[in-house]
């Protein structure tokens, strides 16, 4: 299946057919639960958290790793040190994977432009919507601080992998324990208390919306791979729940006036809600572990 | 040949010569007096609107310090009828094409301090792994100004070729590769939109088929909603948030659009409005500078 089978009659079909109307999305969130195998000696990192998002047919799965100092692994470094320009912050570091797994389009190796665009776009949001304060995965300010590694891992593509990383990275951050951390004044070494864990504080829910616009008249939101490849623009709003924007990535594209875009805010504020209830709905019969 | 065109502000003078001092140095073709410095006055009218006094809306770099001031004082008196949109000035800016003797097409664009060259390759051969049957594939390659290429840059890179991708007319050659290319010559402040400047304007330069030209300007809300256009460096730092935008010139819609920070969709609709009387100066801007040049030669 190639680019070049996709002619022109196809995209004259996408413009008679295709409502403008806004498409509801089904999404299924499934919060997995925690991998409870960190005694496990000589195991691997564990996952701390992990979250399916499920839209419509595109799957993410987000884990989250910290690095756990393991009985074995007690010599080495299992923190990270704080950046020096900010002593009391954490560092969370996104990785979108998008592998051969997910779509014939991607080749394994190195990520591809796609994957680092969404990596990049993933790492603005969690900074602009201020989703978590940096300062909260400190431990000793200056010495110790949690690394949070967020890998989002595409498992299957039919477009809107951006809503879809958003949605995933929410949830598993809303499911995240990180265990008490102490620093033993004698031995200066960190101990770390498995048993006592906690959440962590979220701050806002940013939510994504993305459109795609056809020759300046239509708007699609949430588009299958399909629609995405004929489409001549796409949108990308990420909103939180008091109406502010903390994205709006909009990547070239056919251009679109002030009104259209009105229309775009609207609609986002209105999937907003519904994401967000889904989600409560979720946690709360999730909540009594 | 290089062709230089500059509109500057009250430190103009300071500028003029050493900008003849630049065009002594590069042009040694016979045609030397070609080499044309205009320089303007430029008394453009208040973005503001209402306001009768003639201002120098272009400030230089010893001017800045005046110019906060003045968005400062602007943003006080915000309370005055009319239709006005947040004022703010654009700091002055200057563009050189054809300096560059390899690529097709090439362009350095100065906004403030920020300076990015760009060059145009095209349209040119294309591998067979890359190429479109029935347009152009158009590629887009960002030189940070120190250290290698990352993720960032990437980003930034999709976001001109799309952008350029729009605007392009690819249809008319099928099966070619256009690239261009764009090395960060200094960073000040409001750096996409100087990328996309200098695109365009090399694109131009290269003689690239394009439907429309397309300009970038960015905006930076502080903490109490003060509106900035072109900020510096500093000024984005301390923002609450930052809003760059493309826009085209045949109806100034919105091409292109990425932001940082928090922000409401009342700012936002701020924002463009206010880019959208930005980039008129711009393509007026791009205009003479376009007629000057071709008016000599």
């Amino acid at each position: 299946m190639r680019e070049t089978t996709l002619t022109s009659s196809t995209s004259t079909l996408v413009h008679t057919t295709l409502p403008s109307t806004y498409q509801v999305v089904q999404s299924v969130l499934k919060v997995l639960k925690r991998n409870s195998s960190a005694g496990r000696r000589g195991g691997d990192t564990q996952a701390q958290a992990r979250a399916q998002a499920q839209i419509r047919g595109r799957k993410m799965a987000a884990g989250f790793k910290t690095v756990e100092p393991l009985e074995y692994y007690r010599r080495f470094l299992e923190f990270g040190a704080p950046p020096t320009d900010a002593p009391d912050k954490g560092y969370v570091v996104p990785n979108v994977d998008l592998s051969p797994l997910c779509s014939w389009r991607f080749r394994s190796g190195p990520p591809g432009e796609e994957a680092q665009v969404a990596s990049q776009f993933i790492a603005d949001v969690i900074e602009n919507s201020q989703i978590i304060q940096k300062e909260d995965l400190c431990i000793s300010s200056g010495k110790l601080a949690w690394v949070l590694y967020c890998d989002l891992i595409c498992l299957n593509h039919d477009g809107n992998i951006l809503d879809a990383c958003t949605f995933a990275l929410l949830a598993a951050l809303k499911n995240v324990q990180l265990p008490e951390v102490t620093i033993n004044e004698e031995t200066a070494l960190a101990e770390v208390n498995l048993k006592k864990k906690s959440y962590l504080n979220i701050r806002t829910h940013p939510v994504a919306t993305s459109f795609a616009v056809f020759d300046d008249t239509l708007l699609i939101v949430d588009p299958t791979e399909e629609e995405e490849h004929l489409a001549t623009g796409t949108l990308t709003v990420v909103m939180d729940e008091e109406g502010k924007l903390c994205c709006l990535h909009k990547p070239g594209g056919s251009g679109l006036t002030g009104a259209k875009l009105q229309d775009c805010m609207s609609r986002a504020v209105t999937r907003h809600k519904e994401v967000k209830k889904l989600m409560d709905e979720v946690f709360k019969s999730m909540k009594p572990k | 040949m290089a062709f230089l065109d500059f509109r500057g502000g009250s430190g103009r003078v300071q500028i003029v010569s050493k900008r003849r001092a630049t065009c002594g140095r590069h042009s040694w073709s016979p045609r030397v007096g070609a080499c044309v410095l205009r320089t303007h006055l430029v008394r453009k009218r208040a973005l503001l609107g209402g306001s009768n006094k003639p201002r120098l809306h272009v400030g230089s770099r010893a001017m800045e310090g005046a110019m906060q001031t003045e968005s400062k004082i602007r943003a006080d008196s915000r309370t005055e009828p009319g239709p006005r949109g947040p004022g703010c000035s654009l700091r002055h800016f200057a563009c050189e094409q054809n300096l560059l003797s390899r690529p097709d097409g090439s362009a350095s664009f100065l906004q403030g301090d920020t300076s990015v060259l760009a060059g145009v390759y095209g349209p040119a051969e294309v591998k067979i792994s890359k190429e479109i049957f029935n347009k152009a594939t158009l590629e887009v390659i960002l030189r940070p100004k120190t250290g290698l290429p990352g993720v960032a840059e990437k980003s930034r890179e999709r976001l001109i070729r799309n952008t350029c991708e729009a605007v392009v007319l690819g249809a008319l050659h099928p099966r070619t590769s256009i690239t261009v290319v764009l090395q960060v010559v200094s960073d000040a402040g409001s750096l996409l939109a100087c990328c996309l400047n200098a695109a365009c304007m090399a694109l131009v330069d290269a003689g690239v088929p394009m439907r429309a030209l397309f300009c970038g300007v960015t905006c930076a809300l502080d903490s109490d909603g003060t509106l900035m256009l072109d900020p510096t460096a500093k000024q984005e730092k301390e923002a609450r948030a930052v809003l760059t935008f493309a826009l085209d010139s045949v109806e100034r819609k919105l091409l292109m659009s990425t932001t940082k920070g928090l922000y409401s969709d009342a700012e936002l609709q701020q924002c463009l409005a206010a880019a959208q009387t930005a980039s008129t100066h711009v393509f007026r801007f791009y205009r003479e500078s376009l007629q000057r040049r071709y008016s000599k030669s």
